[in-house]
């Protein structure tokens, strides 16, 4: 048993009281062991153990972090005890999980939902940890582990570029040259209409894959920091720069394929992969959907076209996922000795054995066992000036869910209207952002 | 009789001698012989733990969140709980472009389900009701669906409506780019295309409740009615459909409970996309997931407990009125 914050401040009877009360039992009658938490710390705890809360579910990734862990008990003999919940359920319990009891590190996302839960004090800061690992990773990496203040909270382990992926075959069938430029693009995406093709495919029924199309119009026409900006509520979605980028998706939506809110991006990356559609802009996870050697071999992309040349590709959209400490860890020396082994390039590159889908956040893992797409997405992020972490990870997840997603499905199925739709985004935006 | 002999002890059955010991002083004596100490034990016990369980699981949560539902708060800590008076409420009504459309969607599910699948459901049962050849096939059929629970049945249809591979673009040819039919995303279509997957489910439902309401029909009336002369049609309408009446409450209420609780298949179709948002579904997304926006989330689903309770305070004085009536 360990403290809590939620039994330590108690003051005395107020409406506030009462209100703790009832929200008290609210979370009780909702099933959520959060009375469960005591107070009176102990010391004694098993220090030759530490608990890691985990979200790889997957069999991939539950092997790759499983592997990970069993090198480090046999390098440390510190046994690690694995407790791993479904990946969608520990996102949303994440919350009461910190609150409650919970495990001495966690795995966790890069971005503002890192930073989130450390300007909550759930999570506790590791500049000494980084002291000895910081050398593995680039600037951009070692941004991307902070806190807004300033401190570091993530070992980031693995990341995946977004960009543009096609079939080389396809390309080479019908002469067709990458583009860098958007004007460039836009011409492409007439040419594969005028072929038969479906330019771009698209699906957005889970309506986060909107999100990435918003993102790479907005850091190429505006830059990074405005993405920034825009992300932490501070600048105006009223903003012509905003309706700008609306202006300029919609630009290229009718090449889009058809019908995208009813579509997965499963299915979506099928017509890829069918050879129907001539691009297809995602995340380099869509490499999952080619089961054959012989179409995955084939798949090739590129970065997302320039749009204004102040900014040119030198941001990358790039989600990366890490381990963080929680609170009051019960073995504190245990845990950053850990996280001291997460930082390091073994531990990535026993990690990527297991899932070749992903790329190591290190510069000092080692490449040669990468395919192909692997090191050109390496490449790309590491010569990147800055790295995004995609909105719902970059922003408020409660705007980006209940205000974004159903806004940018909205906008894909029907460009018109942009200013309604956007003032009605700053108004709700407003008084998400000020509650605090 | 053997109720008689439990109740009554020997000294109460004995008459009091006039002048002797007020019997009142019995009476106490008679209720200590009625429950001793451990039964006293053993019902306070029946009857306590679930009222606490009841009040604190029912009551006191649903008090808490309609107080939570004039606070913001993100669920970490209880300090970061503040009082912010109506501002939920006027947000959700004023600034929530999903609001109305999703009180909207709720209504029209009631409309819809009480308007295509009940007397769809009346006429099966009718139907059925009349011992028909393979009436046990008919009625397993059609009852099918009520046993699916509703995500499964969500998953079905999606099969059914995948714009790319489902069975009907597939049938119609309308997967090809110019004769596309999104019936998932389009918000003019998806709506329809869930209340049909629904309808599909409540038909069975409604027939079952309705054949049993039949089951309950004198067959003598029946007999009377034809020996008056009058038709099948003449019949149901004056003799069998005013006896069903019960019924016919049951399944009101039934259905508006379908229309207000209406998520899972929503959920498991399209999340509550543009065109099939339901208030349910409002609640969730508010509610559930990391930095969650309980006091707003709560505002929501005080608005479907007053709806809830407009229809069920009605309907419950009714049915009380009757009782002390009969």
């Amino acid at each position: 048993m360990h403290h809590s914050s939620l039994g330590q401040s108690m003051p005395g009877t107020s409406r506030r009281t009462v209100l703790r009360g009832l929200g008290g039992a609210a979370l009780l009658g909702a099933g959520i062991p959060l009375l469960s938490a005591c107070a009176g710390s102990s010391a004694s705890s098993d220090s030759k153990t530490v608990t890691v809360g985990s979200n790889a579910s997957d069999a991939v990734p539950k092997k790759g972090y499983g592997d990970i862990y069993a090198a480090f008990t046999k390098q440390s003999g510190i046994a690690v005890d694995i407790n791993t919940k479904d990946h969608n359920t520990f996102q949303e319990q994440i919350n009461t999980y910190l609150q409650g009891t919970p495990d001495d590190v966690f795995q966790w996302f890069a971005g503002y939902r890192m930073q989130f839960f450390a300007a909550k004090g759930l999570a506790s800061p590791i500049d000494d940890v980084w002291k000895t690992i910081g050398g593995n990773f680039p600037s951009a990496m070692h941004d991307l582990s902070k806190g807004q203040d300033g401190k570091y909270y993530l070992v980031p382990l693995t990341t995946s570029p977004w960009a543009v992926f096609y079939r080389k075959s396809v390309f080479q069938q019908y002469g067709y040259e990458v583009p860098t430029t958007w004007d460039a693009y836009v011409a492409l995406c007439k040419q594969m209409k005028k072929d038969g093709l479906v330019p771009i495919a698209y699906g957005d029924k889970d309506a986060w894959p909107a999100m990435g199309s918003f993102d790479q119009i907005n850091f190429r026409l505006n830059g990074y920091d405005f993405h920034v900006e825009l992300m932490a509520g501070k600048a105006s979605w009223t903003d012509a720069k905003v309706r700008k980028v609306f202006d300029t998706w919609a630009e290229t939506l009718p090449y889009h394929q058809e019908g995208a809110v009813g579509r997965t991006w499963q299915d979506a990356a099928q017509t890829l992969v069918a050879k129907k559609a001539g691009m297809y802009m995602l995340g380099m996870f869509v490499a999952q959907q080619f089961s054959n050697k012989a179409d995955l071999d084939d798949l090739d992309f590129f970065a997302f076209p320039e749009i204004d040349p102040a900014y040119g590709q030198d941001t990358v959209e790039a989600p990366t996922d890490g381990i963080m400490l929680s609170k009051k860890p019960r073995n504190h020396a245990g845990a950053v000795e850990l996280l001291e082994f997460l930082g390091t390039a073994r531990a990535e590159e026993i990690y990527l054995k297991a899932d070749p889908s992903l790329i190591a956040a290190s510069t000092k893992a080692d490449t040669s066992a990468y395919s192909t797409l692997q090191k050109k997405g390496y490449e790309m992020i590491s010569g990147a000036k800055h790295l995004t972490q995609f909105m719902d990870r970059d922003s408020r997840p409660d705007f980006t869910s209940t205000v974004m997603q159903p806004a940018l499905q909205k906008f894909v199925r029907d460009p018109k209207g942009i200013d309604g739709l956007l003032s009605s985004i700053e108004r709700q935006k407003k008084t998400i952002f000020a509650s605090g | 009789m053997s109720s008689e002999t439990t109740t009554k002890t020997p000294e109460a059955a004995e008459v009091p001698p006039p002048g002797a010991a007020t019997p009142k002083s019995r009476v106490p004596q008679g209720h200590r012989r009625l429950l001793t100490r451990r039964d006293r034990i053993t019902l306070g016990l029946m009857a306590g733990v679930p009222t606490i369980l009841h009040i604190a699981l029912v009551w006191v949560t649903a008090l808490a969140s309609i107080a939570l539902a004039f606070t913001t708060w993100d669920g970490i800590g209880f300090d970061s709980i503040k009082w912010v008076g109506l501002q939920n409420f006027k947000e959700l009504f004023e600034q929530n472009p999903q609001f109305w459309p999703a009180l909207e969607h709720n209504v029209v599910w009631f409309v819809v389900l009480i308007a295509i699948p009940t007397p769809l459901g009346l006429f099966l049962a009718v139907q059925l009701d009349k011992k028909i050849r393979f009436s046990r096939v008919y009625q397993t059929a059609f009852f099918l669906p009520v046993v699916l629970s509703m995500a499964v049945i969500g998953f079905v249809w999606q099969l059914v409506y995948n714009p790319d591979t489902g069975l009907i673009n597939s049938i119609i040819g309308a997967n090809e780019p110019g004769k596309y039919i999104d019936w998932i995303g389009d918000p003019d279509l998806n709506l329809w295309a869930v209340l049909v997957a629904a309808s599909w489910r409540h038909t069975g439902y409604m027939m079952i409740l309705y054949l049993a309401g039949l089951k309950g029909v004198d067959p003598s009336l029946r007999e009377a009615s034809s020996l008056d002369g009058a038709n099948e049609w003449q019949t149901f309408k004056n003799v069998i459909f005013p006896t069903l009446r019960p019924t016919n409450t049951i399944v009101l209420v039934v259905t508006i409970i379908e229309a207000l609780r209406a998520f899972d298949l929503v959920f498991v179709f399209n999340k509550g996309a543009e065109g099939t948002e339901l208030l349910s579904i409002l609640v969730t997304n508010n509610i559930i997931g990391e930095s969650s926006r309980i006091g707003y989330g709560s505002a929501i689903a005080v608005v479907l407990l007053v709806i809830s309770l407009v229809v069920i305070i009605p309907y419950l004085i009714s049915t009380f009125r009757k009782e002390r009536r009969a």
